[in-house]
């Protein structure tokens, strides 16, 4: 069940993915992006990571999309459904050298994760840590406790980029 | 002072007098001159960067022209006085080893020791009196020649920076020291020559003076060589203490030396084939010409050999080279100068023809009869061209005055000189004397010792080549017979006659200033007496030594014992004794008699025979036809070795400028100049200013990485 | 599960990474930028269940900072687009030699 589940996620991620590179116009390629951030999710949910599951869909999904949607509206693009894709040379470049260097990875990363699998055993490191504290305190836990640095500090990243954003988006007056 | 490292035990007890300073005083001179010359001419640049009109006398004082008047000549008095004083000390002292004084060590590395030293003995000292004496007249003489000339105080400079360099050579203890000095004279003749350098000619003679003598040089550079390779020392000590143990007589090696010294004496002492610079090297003042190119410099190739005596007592082949050459350049240059009608040429010719004689004088292993025939030569050769100054200055001076425009050094614009120029026409004729070699005269001696002593080795008892000796004989006495002729002819169309000058400008001719005519006596009196101080035992007996009577003696050849002792036991332990007649049959005093006369004869002919021919002004003659033309011309030596050794130099110098440096190494420094531009367009082709590319070559990176890491 | 969800990783990376080099409009390079962020943390997600719970916690810390650079990079486009009129990315060629 869980790898058909896994599968169809997957080949929606794919074709999102996919999407998001050749849409027509800018909305079109948002709405690919946000398909396959759904479907990430959902594969989330099947490696037992519900918190970060739902943050993706709450967060990824639907603060930062919504962010790029407003900006799109707001510099009025999408009228023209002219492509601004590269043709030709570009395309062809480019698909042969990512092509390659996914190919590698892809090969790198199966023989890294079987070796991976037949070393560590079942992936069950999480499983302890979700019984005790349930989805939402697996993570909180550590990060109120042995990572509250790192939390602070991003904390303080987030206040720079509202800054940041507000200060370079005002109108010059 | 500077510290004497080395003193070698004075035999006889006679300790040298400041032997050092004999040496830098006229590099004192030259320092002295030499800066008021700079001061001068910093002020004539200042005053042209001032605007002015340049103007060669612009910068003189009356300091930059007298005080080289009193420091020039005052150097070379002093010298003369030192090394008078020495000489006196020297005659008293008896010396069978030279002594030698060391200053310090100049160069020391691996077996290689050459140390500053100086070598007093009889043959250097004997040069020194000439260099110092001679010397010394001759810049007396400059004061008055050289009156109007703006650059006084560089040429006196020049002229005693080159006393200092010759006084270096004849001075030196070792092969080194005397090749600085060799060097050295070779500057100075090519500063000297090129005196007046805005004429490009004359800058030119310059030119080839020094780049002949260069390729003497390097005949002298490889000899030194092979020197050290053989006995690791270039000490004259150390050579000719072990040269009989390790020479083998008449081997390659001691051969080999010998003609390489024998190719730079031709260089520096004008010998076939490397005379040619010294006829052009006229373009000098002419007293440079009496000092350097008559009395001192040339000499310095006899010297050499002279010097290097036991090493050419030891080759015979060498010998015969060099007394061929020297018979051989005395008996070509001899006919040139039959043809010629400027002045100083005729006696640059006769300069060439007499060191042939000096030459053959050393090559038949007659090394004092060599070096009395330079000293005599010294004297009668530096009369002649000081005197042939006189007139020419003289001449000069008259058409200066009326302007015209012909050449006063050319003998067909002169004649009949001796009613205005007595004193000098006087001096010159006893000079003309000498050189015919005429009993009393100094020339007679020394020229009939040279040619007696061939005519002796061509008997001698193993002579090697006696053959070509009995040749080189003949060619001896048929080449005094043509000295006489054509010196006859030089007095003849100067003074005698008529006076072609032009009838203005003979108002204005006139004698020599004393500072000019009083060097000339005293020339004068040192070339009719000179001779009688190397007159051999029969010749003393003899009519010719006025039966014993005169005041002759053999003293120089004793003198000179002590340097030529080595050689002449060489000469005897091989070839046997020498013949006691000449080839023919006939005593020295017979062939002395026949020689004489000869030469008398010949000058009385001429004399009558000239003075009785018309010369055409220069301006209106035509050049000679025939035979006469070839000897005009020089047998075309010059033209042949344009043609043959300097157009293909100039033409491969050509080559290696256009083709190998400028197209090649050049193109192939601009090939990596431009090929760098090439790379650096390349590389600006990546950045393009967008993103994409940039992202591209990321992942292009990226790939390589996990392909090295991968695969 | 876990090569799988590698290999999905590495594949939507590389798709994320075409879209960087093959388009124009900057604002959909920078959503493929998000891409590559996504599949990284798929990846640190599948390997979480191997290596501990610190693989989920970075995902959690690498949304936050997307989040931050989203609106920073956001805010830029504008001030950009302010200028310039355009989103075409070939028009900002300043660094072109």
């Amino acid at each position: 069940m869980a790898d058909i589940l896994f599968f169809i996620f997957a080949a929606v991620a794919v074709g999102g993915a996919v999407g998001v590179v050749i849409g027509r116009s800018p909305v079109a390629s948002l709405l690919f992006m946000i398909a396959c951030l759904a479907s990430t999710a959902g594969i989330f949910v099947l490696l037992e990571a519900h918190f970060l599951a739902a943050v993706q869909i709450i967060v990824y999904a639907g603060a930062i999309m919504v962010l790029f949607l407003f900006v799109i509206m707001l510099l009025n693009l999408g009228h023209d459904y002219r492509r601004d894709i590269r043709g030709g040379l570009a395309m062809l470049v480019g698909f042969g050298v990512t092509g390659a260097m996914g190919g590698l990875l892809a090969r790198q990363l199966t023989d890294g994760g079987r070796a991976l699998a037949t070393n560590l055993g079942p992936g069950d490191a999480i499983d302890a840590a979700l019984l005790e504290y349930g989805a939402v305190g697996v993570i909180a836990q550590p990060l109120f406790t042995e990572y509250l640095v790192p939390f602070e500090l991003t904390g303080i990243l987030l206040l720079v980029a509202i800054v940041g954003a507000i200060v370079l988006s005002k109108k010059a007056s | 002072m500077l510290q004497v490292a080395e003193v070698a035990d004075s035999p006889g007890g006679w300790e040298p007098f400041l032997p050092g300073i004999i040496i830098l005083l006229p590099l004192l001179g030259f320092v002295v001159n030499g800066g008021l010359a700079l001061s001068a001419a910093r002020k004539s640049s200042n005053a042209v960067r001032a605007g002015h009109e340049f103007d060669f006398f612009e910068g003189t004082t009356a300091t930059t022209h007298r005080l080289p008047t009193w420091v020039g000549p005052g150097v070379m008095l002093a010298a003369f006085m030192l090394t008078l004083v020495n000489f006196v000390g020297m005659l008293g002292a008896e010396l069978h080893e030279p002594i030698i004084r060391s200053y310090w060590t100049w160069i020391s590395t691996g077996d290689l020791e050459v140390a500053v030293a100086i070598q007093l003995d009889q043959l250097s000292m004997i040069m020194m009196m000439i260099i110092t004496g001679v010397g010394f007249l001759i810049h007396v003489f400059s004061v008055g020649y050289m009156r109007d000339d703006p650059g006084y105080p560089r040429y006196f400079a020049y002229l005693n920076l080159f006393v200092f360099f010759m006084l270096v050579l004849v001075m030196a203890a070792n092969y080194a020291i005397m090749f600085v000095g060799w060097e050295g004279v070779g500057l100075c003749s090519y500063l000297l020559i090129g005196y007046w350098f805005s004429d490009k000619e004359k800058a030119s003679a310059g030119k080839k003076a020094f780049i002949v003598n260069r390729i003497g040089d390097l005949g002298f550079l490889l000899a030194i060589f092979l020197l050290f390779l053989v006995f690791q020392s270039l000490d004259y000590q150390e050579v000719f203490r072990q040269a009989p143990d390790v020479f083998v007589y008449g081997g390659p090696v001691v051969t080999t030396v010998a003609l390489l010294f024998l190719v730079a004496a031709t260089g520096k002492s004008a010998q076939i084939p490397l005379f040619v610079w010294l006829p052009d090297a006229m373009a000098g003042p002419t007293p440079v010409s009496a000092l350097i190119h008559a009395a001192t410099m040339v000499t310095a190739g006899v010297y050499l050999v002279a010097r290097s005596s036991l090493l050419f007592a030891m080759s015979p082949l060498g010998s015969a080279a060099v007394a061929g050459i020297g018979v051989l350049t005395a008996l070509f240059a001899a006919t040139i100068a039959l043809k010629q009608n400027d002045i100083k040429k005729v006696l640059a010719y006769s300069t060439v023809s007499q060191l042939g004689y000096m030459f053959l004088g050393v090559g038949v292993g007659a090394y004092t009869a060599g070096v009395f025939h330079l000293m005599t030569h010294a004297f009668f050769k530096a009369l002649l061209f000081l005197g042939a100054g006189a007139v020419i200055h003289s001449v000069h001076h008259a058409l200066h005055r009326t302007h015209k425009d012909c050449d006063a050094q050319d003998m067909r614009n002169m004649g009949g000189l001796r009613a205005h120029m007595p004193i000098t026409w006087i001096t010159m004729w006893l000079a003309t004397l000498a050189i015919s070699g005429i009993w009393p005269f100094a020339g007679f001696f020394s020229k009939d010792e040279i040619i007696w002593m061939t005519g002796a080795m061509a008997g001698a008892e193993n002579a090697p080549y006696s053959g070509l000796y009995t040749i080189y004989w003949i060619l001896a006495l048929a080449t005094a017979m043509l000295t006489a002729f054509y010196m006859t002819r030089l007095m003849v169309m100067t003074f005698h006659g008529a006076n072609r000058t032009g009838v203005k400008e003979a108002e204005h001719l006139h004698e020599a200033p004393r500072t000019m005519w009083i060097p000339l006596a005293i020339l004068s009196a040192l070339s009719v007496f000179g001779g009688w101080i190397n007159v051999t035992a029969d010749l003393r007996a003899s009519v010719l030594g006025g039966f014993g009577l005169l005041p002759m003696s053999e003293w120089f050849h004793h003198w000179l014992e002590p340097v030529t002792e080595a050689a002449r036991a060489v000469q005897e332990a091989n070839l046997g004794e020498l013949a006691h007649s000449a080839p023919f049959g006939g005593g020295e005093v017979m062939w002395g008699l026949i020689s004489t006369s000869a030469a008398l004869i010949i000058v009385f002919g001429t004399v009558r025979l000239f003075g009785k021919r018309e010369v055409t002004v220069a301006a209106e003659d035509v050049q000679p036809q025939g035979f006469s033309r070839v000897l005009y011309n020089k047998w075309y030596v010059d033209e042949f070795y344009h043609r043959w050794v300097v157009d293909p130099i100039l033409t491969t110098s050509r080559f290696l400028w256009r083709v190998v440096d400028a197209t090649l190494i050049d193109g192939a420094v601009n090939l990596i100049g431009n090929a760098t531009r090439l790379a650096g367009w390349v590389g600006s082709l990546f950045q393009t200013g967008q993103v994409n590319t940039y992202a591209f070559f990321l992942t292009v990176g990226v790939l390589i990485i996990l392909s090295v890491i991968a695969l | 599960m876990l090569v799988e969800s590698l290999v999905l990783g590495g594949l939507i990376f590389a798709i994320g990474t075409l879209g960087v080099i093959v388009r124009r409009n900057v604002i959909i390079m920078f959503l493929c930028i998000e891409l590559q962020l996504n599949a990284v943390n798929l990846t640190f997600v599948a390997l979480s269940r191997y290596h501990g719970i610190e693989g989920q916690l970075f995902v959690f810390f690498v949304m936050t900072v997307a989040a931050a650079e989203a609106a920073v990079g956001l805010a830029i486009i504008i001030s950009i687009f302010r200028h310039y009129q355009t989103v075409n990315v070939n028009h900002f060629n300043l660094l072109k030699w």
